[in-house]
């Protein structure tokens, strides 16, 4: 249910960024959406890509500190209440989110949220009949945007 | 021009070295009484006799911090114990720890030594001498304590610390003097004027005695414009004593070494050959006056020169230039002396982090600052809150062994440069000089 969000560490540095981009377009992963938390110090750009695992792989390779984590991508109706009434099924269900992130897509709204009790999210996602995106259905529409 | 010993402060160099040569003589009779040197001199042939002049100080082996960590705690002892009346231990964060013994005479010696220096820089018994340095087995608490006392000061133990007690006592009490270190010089001014004291103004301080951490003369000047007084540089170290071995006159160019009280050499670290006249080199120390715990040719890992010709105080001791650095990769900031290996050690501890790291030294607001930087084994989570509760963890890990707060970067890995060979680990770019 979840896809694999790849996570790279970013220290403040001129060039850093740039350097990583570089590394994924030259081995041609697309970044379908991208989201960059950080503090004076560091920051952490989390990306849904293309391919998550080769992506890994290359960043490993090239000695980019990078993490793989399991987030929900969901879709959400372009409903000025749908945001909100997703979020509440969660909150409903106690769990809690520990971070998320919007982008837009083929004029489609997609969620992502990283929540860590899985099973829970699993029941919330089928009670609700959300409308939940795998790499697949995500790459698919990024191809159709691209062309 | 006035002396606290006028005699042995301006002994013409002849007789000095003749006095150095007796002295030397008897502190080889003594070490021979400690089970190092028992050793040593008996291996290397030497007996009081050897020492006929002071270029026979050549024929005599070297002794390290190593040689005092391997011979703890008494080893180095050379009257019985029931005549030491004191020990001062180092922490030994890197090792076994090292100790100091002290006699009664010792103690009264060292306390002259002292009020000679203090004295030298226009401290009187008319003074109030208050003393920021910690007390306890620092020895810069107890080492100017019992030097201002035989001075007649009216001494304050003040202590480390604590800076609106140590501003209501400058004020309460008359201050006129402090021993201070020069990180704490500038906390202090920024105290007092939080408190609407203008230092220069509103108290009595006119001298104060800087030393245990290294400054540069531009922040010798900034910190005697700011408190409105005269900073004198004093260089010492536990292993001869204390505070006292070297201190400056009010010429303010170079630290007069009491050369009845030691045998100083500046050798080339790596050939252990003498250096010639004003060239840096590392300081090298003989005692001549101690009996507890004589200590022959004491590399001390100090970086100095010795300064040529003659001071226009009148004192005939040799004078040393502000310390360069150290031949060793201790690092002395905020009067704390630190080895790279006890911040590695910790680092080690974390098994989120990589072998690399970096520690680089800065001055921040006329302060010393210790920054590490340290890379990421990998990124083993996602989420910044646990990356700062890491941070948190190794800070607090650094402080509880270094003793001072250091700042914490994590960096990527990969991101910090790997030299060839041995890693330089340090970067120092503090100004110095």
């Amino acid at each position: 249910m979840t896809i694999d969000q790849i996570s790279i560490f970013l220290e403040n540095r001129y060039g850093k960024l740039n350097q990583v981009l570089g590394l994924l377009a030259d081995a041609g992963i697309g970044i379908i959406a991208a989201n960059v938390a950080d503090t004076s110090e560091f920051g952490i750009m989390r990306m849904i890509v293309s391919d998550p695992a080769r992506a890994y792989a290359i960043l490993r390779e090239n000695n980019v500190s990078a993490h793989v984590a399991g987030v929900l991508a969901v879709e959400v109706a372009p409903h000025p209440d749908s945001f909100r009434r997703t979020v509440e099924q969660f909150t409903a269900a106690g769990l809690s989110i520990e971070y998320m992130y919007c982008f837009s897509i083929c004029s489609r709204a997609i969620l992502i949220a990283r929540i860590n009790d899985v099973e829970g999210v699993r029941e919330v996602v089928v009670r609700g009949n959300m409308k939940y995106l795998s790499t697949g259905d995500l790459n698919e529409l990024h191809n159709k945007q691209a062309r | 021009m006035e002396y606290w010993q006028k005699e042995l402060e301006t002994m013409p160099r002849p007789a000095l070295e003749k006095l150095q040569t007796e002295r030397l003589r008897e502190t080889v009779a003594r070490a021979s009484a400690a089970p190092f040197y028992a050793e040593v001199f008996a291996r290397e042939g030497i007996t009081p006799e050897s020492i006929t002049s002071l270029r026979d100080l050549q024929k005599l082996p070297f002794t390290t911090k190593e040689d005092l960590r391997e011979s703890y705690p008494y080893g180095m002892a050379a009257i019985p114990l029931e005549k030491c009346v004191r020990l001062h231990s180092s922490s030994g964060t890197t090792g076994n720890p090292t100790v100091v013994l002290h006699s009664q005479r010792d103690l009264d010696a060292w306390a002259d030594q002292v009020a000679r220096c203090m004295y030298m820089v226009g401290i009187r018994d008319t003074d109030v001498f208050q003393n920021t340095s910690g007390y306890g087995m620092f020895t810069g608490g107890l080492g100017f304590q019992y030097g201002a006392e035989k001075l007649g000061a009216l001494t304050v133990p003040a202590a480390a610390g604590n800076s609106k007690r140590q501003i209501k006592f400058i004020m309460d009490f008359g201050t006129t003097s402090l021993h201070i270190i020069p990180s704490y010089a500038a906390r202090l001014t920024e105290a007092m004027q939080e408190e609407g004291i203008d230092p220069v103004r509103d108290t009595k301080l006119r001298v104060i005695c800087m030393g245990a951490e290294p400054h540069s003369e531009e922040q010798r000047r900034r910190i005697e414009k700011m408190l409105g007084v005269k900073a004198y540089n004093c260089f010492g170290m536990s292993e001869m004593n204390g505070p006292g071995v070297a201190f400056e006159c009010t010429e303010q160019n170079g630290l007069h070494i009491w050369e009845d009280y030691v045998i100083a050499e500046i050798v080339d670290p790596e050939t252990l050959e003498p250096m010639p006249e004003g060239e840096v080199g590392e300081l090298v120390l003989t005692t001549l006056n101690r009996e507890a715990m004589p200590l022959v040719r004491y590399r001390t890992r100090d970086l100095t020169c010795f300064l040529p010709g003659e001071c226009a105080c009148g004192r005939t001791h040799r004078r040393i230039a502000r310390l360069r650095g150290r031949s060793d990769d201790m690092i002395i900031i905020k009067g704390v002396n630190i080895f790279p290996v006890q911040i590695e050690k910790i680092l080690m501890q974390f098994g989120e982090l990589g072998g690399n790291y970096l520690i680089t030294l800065d001055t921040v607001n006329g302060s010393d600052e210790l920054t590490v930087e340290v890379e990421l084994n990998d990124l083993f989570t996602d989420d910044y809150s646990e990356l700062q509760r890491l941070t948190k963890d190794i800070i607090h890990s650094l402080k509880n062994e270094l003793l001072i707060t250091p700042r914490l970067k994590l960096v990527a890995r990969g991101s910090l440069p790997v030299s060839e060979g041995k890693a330089v680990r340090v970067k120092d770019f503090r100004k110095l000089i």
